[in-house]
């Protein structure tokens, strides 16, 4: 399985944050002919490990998490019609005219209905429309919708990933399954090299809503270095560029308080030594990744965040150059190859 | 399947070549004659066994509302018009096929995290979205795309719930496939069959259409509006679907003759064929300018109700499509006995 069929698997996929399971298996099979255990933690997190020639002496973990935004059933109306509430952070002016599964007894299929421009007045189109005044139409009545759906159900966005020109893909989920992809591509390059760190990698639950699936993964591998594998904001023309990183540069690289600066050195003088692309990322403060969890969990954990350039984060075409995804886990892979016996202490020095 | 194909074909108003392609193909082997005008329309002939009553003209437009290339920027990003009456807002996070070679886009927008506190209350104009097909560079983009490239929504034909059809551009596709269907069908009254050009940007093709026909009837076949939100009071709901073909009364282009939708509502009776009327003056169509062709003709317009037209999805139920259908056949054998 190459890395895009991996990709185009999870995100035709479906699993908001808290439903992640239904992809777990798909996951496991990737992850197992390439790691000595792969396990489903209580959270749901996918745990697979990979040993090192250091018997465990030095613990790196990766986490790229496997939920999605989306939404879930809040209630049916007499026509059928489901208004529904959503589970992370979704712009309403996404969701409109949008096609979703409703994943109740059976997965059904189901429209975000729009008014027709005929029956608007013309100041409705300068209106934003909220989500309580959306609508999920499945064609099926009230009673017949009864027998397949529940309130509580969850909903995703149907989209197929497409591949576009060049190497770039777009699709549902690719937040921040590219990174499950990439954690991936980064167990096959490890094969062929005589790594000393253990490597755990890690398909994380929760994170669009509260990082939950790192803390608790965190908690249980106690790694000595914990790496958050996510999207980064891709470059576009309504974007500060100075806010943002460039498709097909490579992945950017967290600078900031919520990752190690002696470890981030590392990194980006692995991607130099190895002729590997990547960028600079600042953020200041905690980052909205799973680094944030792995930084204060336990007694603290030295952590650093790769993120892979995405264009239209949290839209249901989420963009992204397939080939960062590879730049991504030969730095990863590289990385954890550069960590010798004996270095950890000195790496980790301020 | 006639109407997948149809719906999946790209139509935008004055690009109807891939569906009046498919047209001409369905129906050439079942009509007398067929050609194509001079700005589009098809118009097609079947003689029957009966001279009708008076020339009977059907039609339905095979037009969809879409977009238009204007621009291609430095990055290689494809700026757009609307083609038609697109609610701006159900165009974000969308995927669209560009040109005849459909090349596939998508319509993103900024993630909400870089948004400022209440940004998505904002509605995103025209002017600050793009179509992205994944090209690096202005000149990479230009070998592939055009401006003056129609897109359109890429939404595939799917059958779900209980009898319905999801598809982008029902509204007319599904008048397109009635029709077709009607001349495939071994009517005996004589009909003139006409696919129209340009409805959505403003009847344009109907009007030169019925210019040549001279009809002294005309009936109009649609997807038209159906709104059934559930805060809505009955009658602001202007078709329900599953009761059958909504018959029209009147709309901003025509209102409708009397007499000869009291016919239709016997024949539908007569019938056993469950019918509505359509409840609201909004919208218009191709009978705007057939009826008011040369010296005048009679219209009706009998529509299949579908639901979010000119959105990237759109809904019918396959009941109100047989029965649309069924009530067409049957006013037509009934003109063959009487005029109007």
């Amino acid at each position: 399985m190459d890395k895009y069929e991996f990709l185009e698997l999870l995100t035709n996929g479906h699993g908001v944050s808290g439903f992640e399971y239904t992809l777990s298996k798909a996951v496991i099979d990737a992850f197992t002919p390439l790691c000595d255990s792969v396990k489903i933690d209580k959270m749901g997190n996918v745990i697979a490990h990979k040993k090192g020639s250091g018997d465990g002496a030095v613990k790196i973990m990766m986490a790229a998490h496997l939920d999605e935004i989306g939404f879930m059933v809040k209630y049916i109306e007499d026509n059928g019609f489901i208004r529904f509430t959503t589970i992370g952070g979704i712009d309403p002016r996404t969701t409109i005219g949008q096609e979703v599964w409703v994943h109740g007894v059976e997965t059904i299929l189901g429209v975000v209905g729009s008014k027709p421009p005929h029956l608007q007045d013309a100041k409705e189109q300068e209106e934003t429309i909220k989500f309580e005044d959306m609508i999920i139409d499945t064609g099926y009545s009230k009673e017949k919708l009864l027998e397949l759906v529940s309130i509580g159900d969850t909903i995703t966005v149907k989209r197929d990933t497409v591949k576009l020109l060049n190497t770039k893909a777009a699709g549902k989920a690719m937040d921040d399954r590219a990174g499950v992809a990439a954690l991936l591509e980064t167990l096959k390059i490890l094969q062929g090299m005589n790594h000393y760190p253990d490597v755990y990698m890690v398909a994380t639950v929760q994170e669009e809503v509260s990082m939950t699936g790192a803390f608790t993964s965190t908690y249980h591998i106690q790694p000595d270095i914990g790496i958050a594998v996510d999207v980064g904001f891709g470059t576009t023309p309504e974007l500060e560029k100075a806010d943002t990183i460039e498709l097909g540069k490579g992945p950017g690289i967290t600078i900031g308080g919520n990752v190690h600066p002696t470890l981030v050195k590392r990194l980006f003088e692995t991607g130099k030594v190895h002729g590997i692309p990547c960028q600079k990322d600042v953020a200041p403060g905690p980052t909205g990744t799973d680094a944030r969890a792995m930084q204060i969990t336990k007694e603290g954990i030295p952590a650093l965040v790769v993120s892979i350039p995405l264009r239209y984060m949290h839209t249901s075409v989420e963009l992204l150059d397939l080939e960062d995804i590879h730049h991504t886990a030969r730095l990863l892979a590289q990385f954890t190859n550069s960590v010798k016996e004996g270095e950890l202490e000195g790496l980790l020095c301020f | 399947m006639l109407l997948k194909k149809l719906t999946e074909a790209c139509g935008a108003s004055g690009n109807e070549k891939e569906v009046r392609d498919i047209i001409i193909h369905e129906i050439s082997p079942f009509v007398d004659s067929v050609r194509i005008d001079g700005i589009g329309n098809v118009i097609a002939y079947k003689s029957g066994k009966t001279p009708a009553a008076g020339r009977v003209m059907v039609t339905a437009h095979m037009d969809e509302v879409g977009l238009m290339i204007k621009e291609i920027d430095s990055a290689g990003l494809l700026k757009f018009l609307t083609v038609g009456g697109i609610d701006k807002r159900v165009l974000v996070s969308k995927t669209v096929v560009v040109g005849k070679d459909k090349i596939k886009g998508v319509i993103g927008s900024k993630p909400i995290h870089l948004q400022k506190r209440n940004e998505w209350t904002k509605v995103l104009d025209i002017n600050e979205l793009y179509i992205d097909i994944g090209a690096s560079s202005r000149e990479e983009a230009e070998k592939i795309v055009s401006i003056g490239d129609y897109a359109v929504f890429d939404t595939q034909y799917e059958e779900f719930g209980d009898d319905r059809i999801k598809a982008k551009a029902l509204d007319n596709r599904v008048g397109c496939a009635i029709l077709v269907e009607l001349l495939k069908s071994s009517i005996d009254t004589e009909i003139h069959g006409v696919f129209t050009v340009m409805e959505e940007v403003g009847l344009v093709g109907a009007g030169p259409a019925a210019y040549t026909v001279e009809p002294d009837v005309a009936i109009i076949l649609e997807g038209t509006i159906c709104y059934e939100m559930p805060d809505l009071d009955t009658y602001d709901i202007p078709t329900v679907m599953g009761n059958g073909p909504a018959i029209s009364l009147v709309d901003r282009a025509t209102i409708y003759d009397a007499a000869f939708r009291k016919r239709i509502v016997e024949v539908a009776e007569k019938n056993n064929i469950k019918y509505q009327y359509r409840k609201t003056s909004m919208g218009g169509n191709d009978s705007g300018s057939i009826h008011t062709s040369k010296t005048g003709c009679i219209t009706t317009a009998i529509s299949v109700p579908t639901r979010y037209i000119h959105s990237p999805l759109s809904v019918i139920s396959k009941f109100d499509y047989d029965n649309t259908l069924a009530l067409v056949k049957a006013v037509i054998s009934d003109l063959e006995k009487e005029a109007l």
